[in-house]
């Protein structure tokens, strides 16, 4: 028998069957089939996005002009009152959410170049590089990463692009381990193999080959990572070492306003609140992607 | 059919009536197994056989009242002795399973628990449907470890899985599944992982043992040879339906339906040699070591001719994968040269220049590994045209397209990824890829050994016809002897990294022989329900 006589007999031929859709109506589709957590989680983050956006024109006054007397109280001309210094409450939670989740972004998507470079680089050359990069790591993760944050802050001053390097540096630790321990079941495969014989270099290997097939839990971790920076920079500024006043930052507002609470007012919460529903929400869109992403439907 | 319908129904200890498993999903559940009956009496073994997808594990597991993740048995009835076994509870089936009917699954290694001993995965069955107290069946136990032939029956069951080989171990599964003497034994593939020459062992045993208690058996496999040493009947399935179904001599001999006759005529593929020509590709005295001190080749020394194949022959260990790691330059040998046409390789693939690299292209075992999932075949293919060609935008499109011709695919794959493809798709794609490069010569790893076999011929034939029309040379490695002759011209038999016989094909495969390669030849199924009677006579 010849290979013709074959294939006239052969397989099925599935490619024609299998043309994808419009990646909008694909996108409209997952949304409609997304979980409800998910839907909401969306929904908040959108909010969020909207008010950073809309900043300026949202806020009824500045950031930090000083508008009224200290710790005016709710209602009249200032919604959630005014501060120690007299400043609009409500402007400063609107432009917070500017600064404190715009430096977080940043910050998580340098901490994802880093580390995830770092962890596919190791894991793809494998080795005494991988070794002496793996271990240098855990000697990084072994100290307490406030206590480790607090310390570089003060060798190098507390800068907001200090904090920014410190912080993503810190945090990518994280991200190489996953991105290390991810890659490595993948340098394994075959098709890896075919590329080290086909003389690819070591950037194809890992943006080609690699990296492609992390983007998943990549993508999960960003989530994850994203919430925890958010809370160690809100830590940071509450302690005093992050953004500088008078710009608003949520954390530093917790701090400046929590005299208040011991005279049963609950402002000061409202930026931890703020805090808090935007983790939570990030959470959630991230389970949802997850769920998606290892193919369980429920 | 017919001759089972014909008896009295209470007679049959299982009996399947228009079995339908659909996949769970809540919109389009497809169908993987299309309302399929069955009938199996007391002692008697159903072969049931058919290439992947064909619904045949579903089936077996079925039998037990079980679906897998993501199935739902939708339709039909399982009867056991007369009990709808589907109708029972979840608690109701637990009684059933194992203590009346016992699945075996394909791989031992990863059915038994590698922390426990044999022998307490043994008694676990028998003690939790208290058919007997642990002592006696430990001493049960060892009973059938001797009945099967396992070495030191009495302390075989103190070992760990890790301390006993992959065909001792698979005996030791059947053993464990025979712990409460159940009436219907399921074997899942159980010699689909191991090499030819264990494969017999562990065939021998399950014959032995399920006619010493009368078992009766579903053997569910796709290797029709295999089957028909031990089944009376076989059904042949494909798409979840059944083909056709018979006695097994009857079956092998007069197959009614094409699709049957094409798996009974596999295997049959021959190649004549070709004369030698000039020399492709030279490995002399080629050694190398994973650890140092502990040698993995041995002095080995193949030629390839332009045009010609050489396949290299050994069972799971013997080097042959590693003198592939050596040839492409991913392990470095202490000793010996490669040598493409006049000049010498740099034993180390980094110190090898583009053009080497592009001359010497390899096809691997597992399509599914080997293609990255994430790049569509016209990136896959169109990658190394582009790296060693400088083949841009619609001259690289215009040669993917010849590729995916000669390959027998259609341009519409330029578009998939791999996993919309069947595994012989794949493998072709690959096999594209190869080509894609213009290489002087591709070594194959077993190409051929994670199809199915159909599939599998198809993949032999299209290698074969691309070398007639391409002047193509191989160095194709397989553990299969059936491969063998359906593509070599020179042979290489090796065992523990050493070359025991080489040669042409038709001396190597003339008597005499050296006592490994005679024992590689015996263990190849023959297509012929007597081949196990005969070569367990004869030694």
């Amino acid at each position: 028998m010849t290979p013709t006589e074959y294939f006239q007999t052969g397989e099925p031929v599935a490619a024609s069957s299998l043309q994808r859709p419009s990646l909008g109506f694909r996108l409209y589709h997952s949304l409609v089939e997304a979980p409800l957590s998910g839907q909401i989680g969306l929904i908040i983050i959108l909010f969020y996005l909207f008010v950073i956006v809309l900043a300026p024109w949202l806020a009824p006054y500045g950031e930090s002009t000083v508008v009224g007397g200290a710790f005016e109280p709710w209602g009249g001309s200032h919604l959630l009152g005014t501060d120690s210094l007299g400043r609009d409450i409500f402007s400063r939670l609107i432009y917070g959410a500017r600064n404190t989740v715009g430096m977080t972004f940043l910050i998580t998507v340098l901490t994802f170049v880093l580390g995830s470079s770092v962890g596919i680089i190791a894991a793809v050359l494998g080795g005494w590089i991988d070794q002496v990069v793996s271990r240098v790591v855990d000697i990084l993760m072994a100290i307490p990463l406030l206590i480790f944050a607090l310390l570089l802050l003060m060798i190098f001053g507390s800068s907001i692009t200090a904090m920014i390097l410190i912080v993503s540096f810190l945090e990518s630790t994280r991200v190489f381990r996953l991105a290390r321990a991810v890659s490595m079941n993948v340098v394994v495969m075959d098709y890896v193999e075919a590329a080290r014989l086909r003389g690819e270099g070591l950037f194809w290997i890992v943006r080609r080959e690699v990296l492609p097939n992390i983007l998943a839990p990549l993508f999960a971790e960003f989530g994850l990572r994203f919430c925890f920076i958010f809370l160690l920079v809100s830590s940071l500024s509450f302690l005093g070492l992050g953004l500088q006043p008078p710009t608003a930052d949520w954390g530093a507002m917790v701090r400046e306003n929590a005299m208040l609470i011991t005279f049963g007012k609950f402002t000061p919460l409202l930026p931890a609140a703020a805090i808090a529903v935007l983790t939570i929400s990030v959470n959630l869109v991230v389970d949802w992607f997850l769920n998606k992403a290892s193919g369980l439907s429920k | 059919m017919k001759q089972s319908d014909s008896k009295v129904a209470n007679k049959d200890i299982l009996q399947i009536r228009n079995l339908v498993i659909e996949t769970d999903s809540q919109k389009k559940p497809k169908q993987l197994v299309k309302g399929v009956s069955l009938d199996l009496q007391p002692g008697e073994v159903l072969g049931v056989i058919g290439e992947s997808g064909a619904g045949k594990s579903t089936i077996g597991l079925a039998s037990l009242g079980y679906a897998r993740d993501g199935c739902v048995i939708a339709g039909g009835e399982v009867i056991f002795n007369g009990t709808d076994i589907l109708r029972l509870s979840e608690r109701e089936k637990r009684t059933y399973r194992g203590r009346h009917i016992a699945y075996v699954a394909q791989s031992a290694a990863a059915a038994f628990n590698p922390a426990h001993k044999l022998i307490d995965q043994y008694v676990e069955a028998a003690v939790y449907h208290g058919v007997c107290s642990a002592a006696e069946a430990r001493a049960e136990a060892v009973e059938l470890y001797r009945e099967m032939g396992l070495p030191e029956p009495e302390t075989f069951g103190q070992r760990y899985p890790h301390q006993v080989s992959g065909g001792q171990l698979q005996r030791a599964m059947v053993a464990t599944a025979m712990a409460c003497r159940p009436d219907i034994l399921v074997f899942d593939e159980p010699t689909t992982a191991l090499d030819v020459t264990t494969q017999i062992e562990v065939l021998a045993a399950i014959r032995t043992t399920i006619r010493l208690h009368n078992t009766a058996a579903l053997y569910i496999t796709h290797d029709l040879a295999v089957v028909a040493q031990l089944a009376n009947r076989i059904m042949v399935l494909r798409n979840g339906e059944l083909v056709e179904e018979g006695d097994t001599r009857t079956l092998l001999e007069a197959p009614t339906e094409e699709y049957t006759r094409q798996l009974v005529s596999v295997r049959h593929l021959h190649k004549e040699a070709s004369p030698a020509g000039t020399p492709v590709m030279t490995l002399s005295g080629l050694s190398a070591e994973y650890k140092r001190g502990v040698p993995v080749l041995k002095d080995v020394s193949v030629q390839v001719d332009l045009g010609r194949t050489v396949a290299i022959v050994g069972e799971s260990g013997s080097g042959k994968s590693t003198l592939a790691r050596v040839v492409t330059g991913l392990l470095p040998p202490i000793e010996g040269s490669v040598k493409l046409y006049e000049a010498s390789l740099s034993p180390q693939l980094k110190h090898r220049d583009k053009d080497t690299l592009r001359r010497l292209q390899m096809i691997y075992q597992l399509p599914d590994t080997a293609l990255n999932p994430r790049q569509k075949v016209e990136e896959i293919i169109g990658r190394p045209l582009q790296f060693y060609l400088g083949l841009q935008g619609a001259d690289q499109q215009q040669r993917v397209k010849e590729l995916l011709a000669m390959t027998y695919l259609d341009d519409s794959f330029m578009d998939s990824y791999p996993w919309q493809l069947s595994g012989g798709q794949k493998q072709r794609v690959c096999i594209a890829r190869a080509l894609a490069a213009n290489p002087d010569i591709i070594i194959c790893d077993e190409v051929t050994s994670a199809l199915d076999q159909i599939v599998g011929e198809q993949i032999l034939a299209l290698l074969m016809e691309l070398q007639r029309d391409l002047n193509m040379s191989y160095l194709f490695i397989t553990h299969d002897l059936a491969t063998v002759d359906a593509i070599a011209d020179e042979v290489v038999v090796m065992q523990h990294g050493r070359v025991v016989e080489q040669g042409a094909k038709h001396e190597v495969f003339t008597p005499p022989h050296v006592d490994y390669t005679q024992r590689l030849l015996n263990s190849v199924p023959d297509m012929d329900p007597a081949w196990l009677d005969r070569v367990l006579a004869a030694d």
